[in-house]
């Protein structure tokens, strides 16, 4: 039996979309490694959990399904966590009507008499939650700050960044995110960021 | 690692100076026991009172560094550094070993991120002779 002959219509279409897929495979492999999501099969389901935020509202991160979360756990005596803060403050104005929020989850220990002062004092304009052991071990044990997690729509983890990192590097993911087509989310465990050891050490 | 200091023996009745040594892990650093953000947390070492007890804590020049949040410089700790301890054994202490309880707290960063604030307990054996 012969094989049927491809139409100039079909060769163009197949032509064209690969085109398309390899437009898209060079403008992902040109991001800088530390800019690149996970792939929408490679993320992981968030783990939900419930705090309580400055004003005394309870929040679930499972009502922000929908939106792109950036989710930080931070404390006030955490000097590159200071940094951060008045880049997400921009992110949290610039995107917010974008399906878009800031969730900062502080980890100190002196709970709301520490934090509240500087929310107030820094005017934090996005909701700040107060943290517990038992949130921090949901991500693996929270040791170092600052951790963030950009999360997308359907509440996934998109990336994950331990320390400090670049502002551009956020705000270029916040936005391939808010761009993204909404997708079907997949449940599942998340990666279990490495734990930080004793540091002090006699001689 | 806990820190250890070094068994001493004191004289009831007189003082004596204890140095405890640190190091931190490279590229570390603690805050100075005099931080000026008072929301940053302070190195700080404390020794329970009793028959020997704690007169001053002395803590070594910090150095200092130039950071993003912090508008002027900000005196830190780090690599090796003692801390030192001047203690009153009181006249009425009893021969023999005694174990002075004492705590370390302090905070750790580094440029990109920082670790909990932690509590050491440590331990000082002091050997009272008359």
């Amino acid at each position: 039996m012969q094989a049927r002959k491809p139409s100039l219509g079909s060769i163009r279409r197949w032509t064209l979309f690969g085109a398309a897929v390899a437009l898209l495979v060079a403008c992902t492999s040109e991001l800088p490694e530390e800019v690149r999501l996970k792939s929408a099969s490679q993320r992981k389901a968030t783990p939900d959990f419930t705090l309580k935020d400055s004003t005394g509202a309870t929040v679930k991160l499972s009502d922000y399904r929908g939106k792109v979360v950036l989710l930080n756990f931070w404390a006030t005596w955490c000097g590159p966590c200071k940094v951060e803060i008045p880049w997400f403050m921009d992110f949290q104005k610039t995107y917010k009507d974008r399906d878009f929020a800031v969730l900062g989850v502080s980890m100190d220990e002196g709970g709301w008499d520490d934090v509240k002062p500087y929310i107030d004092q820094h005017k934090i304009n996005y909701r700040v939650l107060l943290g517990n052991d038992e949130v921090s071990h949901l991500f693996g044990s929270i040791d170092s700050l600052p951790t963030t997690l950009i999360i997308d729509r359907e509440g996934r983890i998109a990336s994950m960044h331990l320390g400090l990192v670049a502002k551009s590097t956020y705000q270029k993911q916040i936005e391939q995110l808010l761009e993204a087509p909404r997708d079907v989310p997949k449940t599942g465990a998340v990666r279990a960021p490495g734990s930080e050891f004793a540091l002090l050490r006699a001689n | 690692m806990m820190p250890k200091p070094e068994p001493v023996v004191a004289k009831a009745g007189g003082t004596v100076e204890v140095k405890l040594p640190l190091q931190l892990r490279e590229g570390y650093h603690v805050n100075s026991n005099m931080p000026p953000d008072s929301y940053l947390i302070p190195l700080r070492l404390t020794w329970d009172a009793g028959a020997i007890t704690a007169s001053e804590v002395v803590y070594p020049k910090p150095s200092v560094l130039k950071v993003e949040f912090f508008s002027g410089p900000l005196p830190v700790f780090s690599g090796r550094f003692e801390l030192l301890t001047r203690f009153k054994v009181a006249a009425s202490a009893q021969p023999g070993l005694v174990n002075v309880p004492g705590k370390l707290r302090y905070q750790a960063c580094n440029e990109r991120m920082c670790l909990p604030p932690k509590t050491i307990d440590i331990t000082l054996p002091v050997s009272v002779t008359r």
